[in-house]
């Protein structure tokens, strides 16, 4: 036993000592509720980190990504894992974290403490848009205040004054319940209600009762497809309540259509998307690697490429100085940068010349550091999902 | 006009909704009541009972359905209730002889065979995830509805209008024929008579020759079968996700007690009662009004007495008002 441990320990030991010039750290969730989403994420960021290496462009020496797990959920056991990261890794940067709330924890808890830079690609919580963050904090996701805001153009652009809003009662629904909203209402329509319903019940037709006492033109559900989302469009199309739904990104898959039958026809939704070449071409370097285009891996790779760049573009692996340059390489103006060409995005801010990188999933970083964020308009024809716009 | 739309919108949104989960809970109770009475106990895991009865029945349609079988307008789950009732029942027999038949002997206290009955629940809970997986489950494949809200509107030009599913109808139906069918039994026939007594008074049965294994049995084959219905009624109405059946334990105990516990009766009416009072109370009034009252005295707030997240406190808060004011419940049961 005892002989057990000490190899154990050497190894550890071993692993952690890894001889790069620079470290990312990944720390997204490999166990907790979304473990199925994080290889392909994972993937994403070491693809990025792999291009760089391969280029041999980067003038500070070999890269490597360190993973670790944020757990989605556990903001101990994900602040524990950043700390670790930092103290015993001696990162330089960190792609993550996953979702919002273990995002905020190791930002206030450990990012900011020890001025770490940040880039999360996936955490969608619009109070991360507000959080003070020493400019540390990025995101390559998209805010849910800016898919309010899309959703409420589609609402004005379709004639629909008055809105009744049912969302899922967490802080994702929360959120975008309250997006929705203020853009609706700023837009000179009506919100007739906006209620809570709970996931995992057997019965929605009290609130669907409520919802259609309130009326409106469309309702928009702001749950998850298998879950109370489902049920309350099944309880409003049973009850003859509502003929047409609005449904954000947490709606959207295959199985909605096909559960509900002819009744979601005519609904319409979004869902983050873009119809820029780089998504094509980050699907085929993923197929290339051995990896599936999954949800937000897109992101995670322009996550871990935009930290790289600005740490070429300063000269300097330090926190402190390449943060300043994020916001510059992933806007206009400059060369545009697609996947696959960090090689030369690296040769041209080695050369002092300005680029602009789109990357996969077409990043414009606004307000303080995150994603304008696009999407694809969604309308439900013949039971299937079909992309009739991007914004 | 106006009366009309407001008597619309109440039978589409609390009357047809209501007699349909009361239906559904008074099938519930009526197993509680009935082993309340009978074998002295609080059974917990009847929830868990009706999910095993619909999953059976659920694994018997999919079978049936895969050799092309169908009931043509009326859902297939149906036809196969009766084989799912006699698995649940064999199921009851089998907890019964290794759980319960073993306190009965030792004489043990009320108390005990509750918890040993918690027990059962989590084991008939685990057995029914591993079986079937912790996902919903929808095998309505029937015409959903008989006539929809459109439909009612365009027949009779109202504003409002109400709908009624296939389910519902089944649902109603099936509930007053089976409980036609019990009271007449427990009435009418001898063994129904014999229960009575043995729930009565158990040693004046035991001395006028009645078979306490007897009345036993028929209880659990009476409760297994109604939970079987309760639980595909359920299910083909709403739908079947195996968590839902210890959130409907409370509505079920609330239906048992409020309507007198160990009253079949009781248990019957206290299944409408608390499934109605649910929607009553948190149903919002405000176009009802918009009806009812003149123009100018149109609500303009959503009149809703309690958001609907408070579902489940209403029966909590009915149990607690019938257990203060009237211990033995409205229908007169045995006291707990």
């Amino acid at each position: 036993m005892k002989k057990l441990i000490t190899t154990l320990l050497a190894l550890c030991l071993t692993t952690t000592a890894s001889f790069s010039d620079v470290k990312l750290g990944i720390i997204i969730g490999f166990t907790g509720p979304i473990e199925s989403l994080t290889p392909d994420m994972a993937a994403g960021a070491e693809l990025a980190i792999d291009e760089v290496n391969k280029s041999g462009s980067f003038s500070m020496g070999n890269v490597s990504g360190i993973r670790a797990d944020s757990t989605c959920i556990d903001s101990s056991a994900a602040t524990a894992a950043a700390e670790r990261l930092i103290t015993s890794d001696k990162v330089n940067g960190i792609m993550g974290a996953d979702c919002s709330g273990v995002t905020t924890a190791i930002l206030q808890q450990v990012a900011m403490a020890n001025g770490m830079v940040m880039v999360s690609p996936s955490a969608t919580s619009p109070a991360l848009s507000t959080v003070e963050d020493n400019n540390l904090f990025f995101r390559t996701a998209p805010s849910d205040a800016r898919q309010g805001q899309v959703i409420a153009d589609i609402l004005q652009e379709k004639g629909m004054k008055n809105v009744a809003i049912s969302y899922v009662n967490n802080d994702y629904g929360k959120g975008l319940a309250a997006s929705i909203e203020e853009n609706h209402k700023a837009a000179g329509g009506t919100v007739t209600i906006s209620a809570p319903h709970e996931d995992d019940k057997g019965d929605y037709s009290a609130e669907v009762g409520a919802l259609a006492q309130a009326g409106g033109d469309i309702l928009i559900v702001a749950g998850y497809l298998n879950s109370g989302g489902k049920g309350i469009i099944q309880a409003s199309l049973d009850a003859g309540a509502f003929d047409q739904f609005f449904l954000p990104d947490g709606m959207i898959g295959e199985s909605l259509p096909n559960d509900i039958g002819s009744g979601l026809n005519g609904s319409i939704g979004t869902v983050p998307g873009t119809d820029s070449p780089g998504a094509a071409t980050f699907g085929d370097l993923a197929k290339a690697a051995g990896f599936k285009n999954g949800p937000f891996a897109m992101e995670s790779y322009d996550a871990a490429a935009l930290m790289l760049l600005a740490m070429e573009a300063t000269k300097s692996s330090d926190s402190q100085v390449y943060k300043f340059a994020i916001d510059e390489i992933a806007n206009a103006p400059g060369e545009k940068i697609y996947p696959g060409e960090l090689g030369k995005a690296l040769d041209l801010v080695k050369a002092g010349k300005d680029i602009d990188y789109v990357g996969a999933s077409a990043v414009e970083l606004v307000g303080g550091g995150e994603s304008a964020g696009n999407y694809a308009q969604i309308e439900v024809q013949n039971g299937k999902n079909e992309t009739v716009a991007y914004r | 006009m106006d009366f009309f739309n407001a008597i619309a919108l109440i039978t589409n949104f609390i009357l047809l909704p209501g007699l349909t989960y009361g239906s559904q809970l008074a099938l519930g109770a009526l197993g509680v009541t009935l082993i309340y009475a009978v074998l002295r106990f609080s059974n917990f895991a009847h929830g868990e009972i009706m999910s095993f009865g619909a999953m059976v029945c659920i694994l018997f349609t999919w079978l049936g359905q895969s050799y092309g079988v169908s009931f043509g307008f009326l859902p297939t789950a149906l036809l196969f209730v009766p084989v799912a009732m006699i698995f649940t029942i064999l199921y009851c027999m089998l907890i019964e002889k290794f759980v319960f038949s073993y306190y009965r002997k030792k004489k043990s206290n009320p108390i005990i065979f509750l918890i040993a009955s918690i027990g059962v629940m989590f084991f008939t809970a685990g057995l029914i995830r591993f079986i079937i997986g912790p996902s919903d489950q929808s095998f309505n494949d029937g015409v959903r509805f008989i006539f929809t809200v459109r439909e009612f509107k365009t027949l009779t030009g109202l504003n409002e209008g109400f709908g009624l599913k296939t389910s519902q109808a089944i649902t109603i139906l099936t509930t007053i024929i089976l409980c036609s069918l019990l009271f007449f039994f427990l009435n009418s026939t001898r063994t129904g008579k014999s229960m009575r007594a043995f729930s009565d008074n158990e040693d004046l049965a035991l001395l006028s020759g009645i078979d306490p294994n007897k009345v036993v049995l028929l209880t659990w084959i009476i409760a297994g079968g109604l939970a079987t219905f309760a639980g595909v009624l359920y299910g083909l109405d709403k739908i079947y996700k195996p968590f839902i059946f210890l959130q409907m334990l409370l509505p079920i105990f609330s239906a048992a007690i409020v309507g007198g516990v160990g009253n079949p009766l009781g248990a019957f009416i206290g299944g409408y009662i608390i499934a109605l009072s649910e929607l009553f109370v948190t149903f919002a009034y405000k176009k009802v009004l918009g009806y009812l009252l003149p123009e100018n005295l149109e609500p303009t707030t959503m009149m809703q007495f309690l958001s609907t997240d408070y579902k489940f406190a209403v029966s909590f808060i009915i149990l607690v008002i019938v257990l203060i004011i009237k211990p033995t419940g409205i229908f007169s049961g045995k006291t707990i």
